[in-house]
């Protein structure tokens, strides 16, 4: 029998597998179509403090081997995510969930990690995830993660709120991403989850215009893996903490070369838009793929 | 939803860009007419969402035009090959509001979903008016009439029926002293705006209306395809694509 336990940041999952923020709601629409019990947790849809509509549509472009977003945050506020949102999760899913945040300002971060964490639900909360790498809004989101010292600052306001992990969700648009991963890790961070989406557009040939309203988009899917594997192995081997790799996984193979690159968990994210059971179906493969390649467990 | 694989029986030319597709595979996802399907292509990362043209307990019809890649792919399909197909996606129509005699409008390849909606409408005096470009481009009249249909066909450049939009069939129909006690429409966004305009705000007659956008996921995961309405946001895939007069937001 293999073991597909692991642990991140102090908590012991049953498995690395964890759909990625914004590709899995709140849960509980996964929960209609299968027991999301058997992830290892999942991270939920990027929560901002005020309700937030997102960007114009058209919001999605495809391209070879994966997709480009510009959905821009849409959430329902902080305040409605723990009134109605959470709650209704909280009656299908036993596990720690992942929260992931979203903010225009340091504060923002911290107001929204606050209020979380001194909620009814907070403790459903496992880990936070500070996003500071959405490539779709102007004036916060990436901003925060493609400058060493303002993510360091948010990492310091964001640790003041909690005592839980706080995992820091970082943008591949950088020159050195392991500069930013070690920021974050002198702050105070427990962790660092990559890689967001790499920015990028396309054009509609009849119109002669970007097919995104937002004009750019972040670029997700199997086209980045081979990006994102290699920044997870580079941040691995810079900062001491769990690093969670993320970026175009789509299968049990593909998790397990994340974990020999130095990952910690896996989040799987679009994957899970083209097939909803996505993460049932790596969860289910991995055991056969870890004895194929003779793993038998994920610790040392 | 459910996510199942479907068999090719049928796919062939209806006219000059639009094919007609049939599949057999569990039905019993979908549970309204104006529910889409969501199908997986070789070589293409999203799936294709397609309205439901018929749904029977041996399979499906839909109805595509040849817009992109994807469905340019879709023409060289066989009888016999498989597809991956999410079924039963989105809200569809609410048959229960048609009262003794709805009109259906549809326009151009926003006409396939309202075949099995006519066919849901059993109790009622179904009127349909049919859009399209051309003579050229026209197609499933036949059928709505074997469903016992009264169908009106509209051309933009006068080769068949009444000249000019579905909503010149529409103004006849009135001017010929017909009433309306719903209608339900799916078609290109101007025909919708058009209608919008004059079915519901000047006719004063309520419906609801089909939308199209451009989907990441097509069962409400991605945010991908969001609206406003009075109601608040939505998704068209999933509190749509169909939305009800009252509700939107123009």
């Amino acid at each position: 029998m293999v073991d597909t336990k692991v642990d991140l940041c102090g908590i012991t999952i049953d498995n690395p597998v964890i759909p990625a923020s914004g590709t899995f709601g709140y849960g509980y629409e996964f929960a209609e179509l299968y027991d999301i019990n058997c992830l290892g947790t999942f991270s939920f849809k990027g929560t901002t403090l005020d309700p937030r509509f997102g960007n114009d549509t058209p919001r999605i472009a495809e391209c070879p081997a994966g997709m480009l977003n510009s959905v821009g945050l849409q959430n329902p506020g902080v305040d409605d995510v723990i009134r109605e949102e959470l709650p209704k999760l909280e009656r299908v899913f036993r596990k720690p969930v992942m929260a992931n945040v979203s903010g225009f300002s340091t504060d923002e971060y911290a107001e929204v990690v606050k209020r979380l964490d001194r909620s009814s639900v907070s403790d459903m909360i496992g880990w936070y995830e500070i996003n500071i790498s959405c490539p779709n809004v102007h004036g916060g989101g990436m901003s925060f993660g493609t400058d060493p010292k303002m993510a360091a600052e948010v990492v310091k306001a964001v640790r003041w709120m909690t005592d839980k992990p706080i995992i820091m969700k970082l943008s591949p648009n950088v020159t050195d991403i392991t500069e930013i991963a070690r920021a974050c890790e002198t702050e105070g961070a427990d962790g660092i989850s990559l890689i967001n989406t790499l920015m990028g557009m396309r054009f509609d040939l009849r119109t002669r215009k970007p097919l995104l309203a937002n004009v750019t988009g972040g670029l997700s899917g199997p086209a980045v893996f081979p990006v994102a594997l290699r920044m997870v192995y580079q941040t691995a081997k810079a900062v001491n903490i769990p690093v969670i790799g993320m970026g175009g996984v789509s299968s049990a193979e593909d998790v397990l070369e994340m974990m020999m690159a130095g990952a910690s968990a896996v989040e799987v994210g679009a994957a899970n838009l083209v097939d909803p059971y996505a993460s049932r179906n790596i969860v289910r493969d991995l055991p056969d793929a870890m004895k194929k390649y003779g793993i038998d467990s994920f610790t040392v | 939803m459910k996510q199942g694989f479907f068999t090719i029986t049928e796919n062939r030319k209806l006219t000059p860009t639009t094919w007609l597709m049939r599949m057999t595979g569990d039905v019993s996802g979908i549970r309204a007419p104006g529910q889409f399907i969501n199908i997986k292509l070789d070589g293409h990362f999203l799936r294709r969402p397609i309205s439901i043209c018929d749904a029977r307990k041996e399979g499906i019809t839909i109805i595509y035009k040849v817009l992109g890649h994807g469905t340019e792919e879709m023409t060289c399909l066989t009888p016999g090959a498989e597809l991956d197909v999410l079924t039963g996606l989105g809200n569809g129509y609410d048959i229960s509001d048609a009262g003794d005699h709805p009109l259906l409008i549809g326009g151009g390849v926003g006409i396939p979903p309202l075949y099995l909606l006519a066919r849901c409408i059993t109790k009622a005096n179904v009127t349909v008016i049919l859009g399209f470009n051309s003579k050229d481009e026209i197609y499933y009249v036949d059928e709505f009439e074997k469903l016992g249909a009264r169908v009106v066909v509209a051309t933009a450049d006068g080769s068949c029926g009444v000249r000019g939009f579905v909503t010149d069939a529409f103004r006849e129909l009135v001017n010929q002293g017909e009433t309306f006690t719903h209608f339900y429409t799916c078609g290109p966004e101007p025909m919708l705006r058009a209608v919008y305009e004059r079915v519901y705000e000047k006719a004063g007659i309520s419906g609801q209306m089909s939308f199209e956008e451009r989907m990441g996921c097509g069962f409400g995961a991605c945010m991908g395809c969001s609206t406003k309405t009075r109601n608040g946001n939505k998704r068209i895939c999933k509190e749509g694509p169909v939305l009800r007069t009252e509700e939107i937001l123009w």
